[in-house]
Formats: C-alpha cells, sequence, structure tokens
C-alpha cells in the first residue's frame, strides 16, 4: 500500500518511546513502570503523566456499553413532569433546548443541545469505536483520530452540570407546581457516574502505543531501531 | 525546586497534544506534523497569550450585559416580572433553598469572574516573566480548568425552568436577554482556558537557570 502522505512536514519520532514531555510545563521525562492503579507524576509539577489501568479495555467497554444504552434511555423518555391547575406537562432533554429556541434564544439553544446531548453522545460513541477499532492488535489509524479528539468532547460533555441545573430549577418550580420526575432523570444520574467510571477506567496510552501511525514507514523505522537516538 | 531533566523545547523536540508522543522537527522548521497522529505541532500553542486574552476581553465586555440584563421573565396574569442572575440567586433564598442558591451564587458569579481574573493574572505575570510561584500558578490554571465548567448551571437552570413552565395564558416563563451574554461568557472563558498554554508558565526560569550548551550533532 503506498502512502500518499508528504514526509517533508512530518516530525521524526524518538527511540525512546517511553520518554515524555509534560503538557503542563515541558520536562522531559521517562515513565517508568509502576505497579497496576499507580500513577506516574511529573517530577516538576505534579501533573498526571500516565496512570497504570489494569484490564483497561475491558472494563472500559462494559462501561461503555452501559452508558450507550442510558444514554439512549435518558434521551428517548421524559426527563421532568409538571402539574398546576389541573395540567401536564413533560419534558426531555431534547425539548428543553427546543423551547429556547423557539422563544427566540437560538444560540443558547444549541449550546445547549451541543453540551447536553451532542458532546456526551460523541463521548460515548467515540469510545465506542475506539474500542471497537481498538481491539486488533494494530487497530487502524482512524482509532487514533478519534481518540486525538477525546478530549474535546469530554471537555464539552456537562451532564452532571446539566443535572445540577435541573435540581435548582425543580427547587425554583416546586414553589409554583407539582414536579414529576421522570425515569431520563434516574438515568441520567446514572449516566454521570458511568461517564466518570469509563473515563477513569479508560488508558489511551495503551492504545496509543499500539495505534497504526499517520505515517507507517516512520513507525517501521522506530519498531525495526533504526530511528537514531536523540541524546537527553 | 530546579530538576537535572531538560525541558522538551530546549531539547528542540516537540510533543504532541493529541497523543503525547514526544519527536523531532525536521532541520529549519518550527512547526511540523506528529507522525503518529498526524496532529499539528509547535513548541508553544501558537499566539497563546494574545488569543487568551483576547477571549478574556471578549468574555469580561460580555460579563457586564450577562449580569444586569434578565436572564428569565416570568409573565403571570398579573404582569410580568424579570430577573437578573443576581435576583434569580436572591429569589431562591430560602430556608430550604439556601444551599443550592449559594451553589448558584458560586458558579454564576464567583466562579466566571474568579476565571476571567485568575487568567488575566497568568497572562500578566508571564508576560513580566515572572519565575515565582512556577508551581502555584500551574494549580491554579488547572483548578480554573476543572471548575470552569460549573458556570453552565445557570443556563441549565433557566433552560428547564423555561421549558417546564408553559402554562399559558397562566404563567409563562420565557429567555431574557442576559441569558445569550451570559452563555457567551462561559464559552469565552472556556476557550481563553483552552488557548493558554501553561507551559509558558516556565519557560522564563528556564531561560535563567540552564546555561547555553554547546550543540553537538
Amino acid at each position: 500500500m503506498q502512502t500518499q502522505k508528504n514526509h517533508s512536514d512530518c516530525n521524526r519520532p524518538l527511540a525512546d518511546a517511553k520518554l515524555v514531555g509534560c503538557l503542563d510545563c515541558d520536562l522531559l521525562q521517562r515513565i517508568p513502570e509502576v505497579p497496576a492503579g499507580a500513577s506516574v507524576r511529573c517530577l516538576r509539577c505534579d501533573k498526571e503523566l500516565w496512570r497504570h489501568k489494569p484490564d483497561s479495555h475491558n472494563r472500559t467497554f462494559a462501561l461503555t456499553v452501559a452508558a450507550l444504552v442510558l444514554y439512549i434511555v435518558a434521551n428517548t423518555v421524559p426527563m421532568l413532569g409538571l402539574h398546576a391547575a389541573g395540567r401536564s406537562a413533560f419534558t426531555t432533554v431534547v425539548g428543553g433546548a427546543h423551547q429556547l429556541w423557539l422563544d427566540g434564544q437560538q444560540i443558547v439553544s444549541v449550546l445547549v443541545l451541543f453540551a447536553a446531548v451532542i458532546s456526551p453522545a460523541l463521548q460515548i460513541g467515540f469510545l465506542f469505536l475506539i474500542l471497537i477499532g481498538g481491539q486488533r492488535e494494530r487497530p487502524p489509524f482512524w482509532v487514533g483520530m478519534l481518540l486525538r479528539h477525546v478530549h474535546f468532547t469530554r471537555t464539552w460533555s456537562m451532564i452532571e452540570v446539566m443535572l445540577l441545573g435541573v435540581l435548582v430549577a425543580l427547587t425554583k418550580i416546586a414553589d409554583y407546581a407539582t414536579v414529576i420526575p421522570g425515569i431520563a432523570l434516574f438515568a441520567l444520574f446514572a449516566l454521570v457516574v458511568l461517564l466518570a467510571a469509563m473515563q477513569s477506567c479508560f488508558d489511551p496510552r495503551e492504545v496509543w502505543e499500539r495505534v497504526e501511525w499517520a505515517d507507517e514507514e516512520i513507525r517501521h523505522l522506530v519498531d525495526s531501531k533504526q530511528i537514531t537516538e536523540v541524546k537527553v | 525546586m530546579s530538576t537535572a531533566n531538560p525541558t522538551a523545547m530546549e531539547q528542540g523536540l516537540q510533543s504532541c497534544h493529541g497523543c503525547g508522543l514526544v519527536s523531532c522537527p525536521t532541520s529549519g522548521t518550527e512547526a511540523g506534523r506528529c507522525p503518529r497522529c498526524d496532529e499539528k505541532l509547535e513548541f508553544r500553542k501558537p499566539k497563546s497569550l494574545e488569543r487568551t486574552l483576547a477571549y478574556l476581553i471578549a468574555a469580561a465586555v460580555c460579563y457586564i450585559p450577562a449580569n444586569l440584563l434578565p436572564v428569565l421573565t416570568t409573565n403571570t396574569a398579573g404582569g410580568s416580572e424579570s430577573d437578573t442572575i443576581m435576583q434569580g440567586v436572591v429569589l431562591l433564598w430560602s430556608p430550604t433553598g439556601w444551599p443550592l442558591s449559594l451553589i448558584v451564587l458560586f458558579a454564576s458569579i464567583m466562579i466566571p469572574s474568579a476565571k476571567i481574573l485568575a487568567l488575566a493574572y497568568l497572562i500578566f505575570s508571564v508576560k513580566r516573566g515572572s519565575i515565582k510561584n512556577n508551581s502555584q500558578r500551574v494549580k491554579m490554571y488547572r483548578m480554573v480548568e476543572i471548575i470552569g465548567r460549573w458556570s453552565m448551571v445557570d443556563v441549565f437552570v433557566d433552560t428547564f425552568t423555561v421549558s417546564l413552565i408553559q402554562l399559558q395564558p397562566l404563567m409563562s416563563v420565557e429567555p431574557g436577554p442576559g441569558l445569550l451574554f451570559f452563555a457567551a461568557v462561559v464559552v469565552l472563558t472556556m476557550l481563553a482556558v483552552e488557548s493558554f498554554d501553561p507551559r509558558l508558565i516556565w519557560d522564563s526560569a528556564d531561560a535563567k537557570e540552564i546555561q547555553p550548551e554547546v550543540q553537538h550533532a
């Protein structure tokens, strides 16, 4: 297979794959072998560089599948109901965003939809696909493409913040009307826990060490130790 | 404080934000690509201080209407009433509701302003070439990064209040113009945090500590 990549702007990797630069202070250091569950912290700024997560693939996969199911439940059944003056109203997360749109707040509506519906879907979906692709001994390049955007999906996925918001809204509304918590509300609570567990079980480094590179020729050179060592 | 290890930049190496791989740019270039994940690489986030400052100024400008304009308007048979974020906090204050009132006060008023001040201080200290309190400054940055998202809480409170209280003609709640500005503050401060490069905090100290070395081929 021919790679179409232009080599001229591709960086040369180091022979020592255990060498990392801390992303918070740029200090170069080697990641040592540590027992399962232990973390490696930056010598200078104490940032967690790596945590040895045992059985990362299986545990994360189980949690991701559970999160996927709960996500679907949380977004299809009613989340909150309201009973007042002989009338009932129900809403879902998407319904909340939709009402904002109808009331002329289109931009905020899109933001709510993005933070509470789209980003969590991407967060779960990306991880699901990464784990499917990661089952192979040499995961294909698209796994890496998804993996490098996982941070983005985590930053903007705000289900836990939304739940706090729902709690506050409920307290406010309880003065005027009877509020009925829907099944989706409980699904969302469970989803928050699952998402946190999913992220804490997942070890991206383990996938990165196996994945197909953007420039496979360079990876072959590294694997066959043909890369010259940079003195540190 | 000082460690024997050099920084990646001192060794002419770039770390990838996408996958963590350390690599060496081809001679004569500052910007390259990660051979593993294809991410664009630079020694430091490009124009980090300028971009952070631009987002911060925009956030600070939006912060004023976000707090002065109403975020919710309640229409009842007796007329309509508009509330700003602060009025919302006061309304929530009751013998049972005060913990939530405090959470909203903290998330909607204190976190955004603390974020703007903290980032302004970080930009200022890096510009001045400060070499003090590096560990504390980077911890402050991480703190801002972690708690920042919680200021979105008020946007969600207003969303669900609006969508539930639609009991026309008895009572209905509409979003107010302040909501857009408030959402803008949250997003802009998050973008400011993303564009700040914490490695800049250490650069001045590193430049002073390390003697120029003879480069060997």
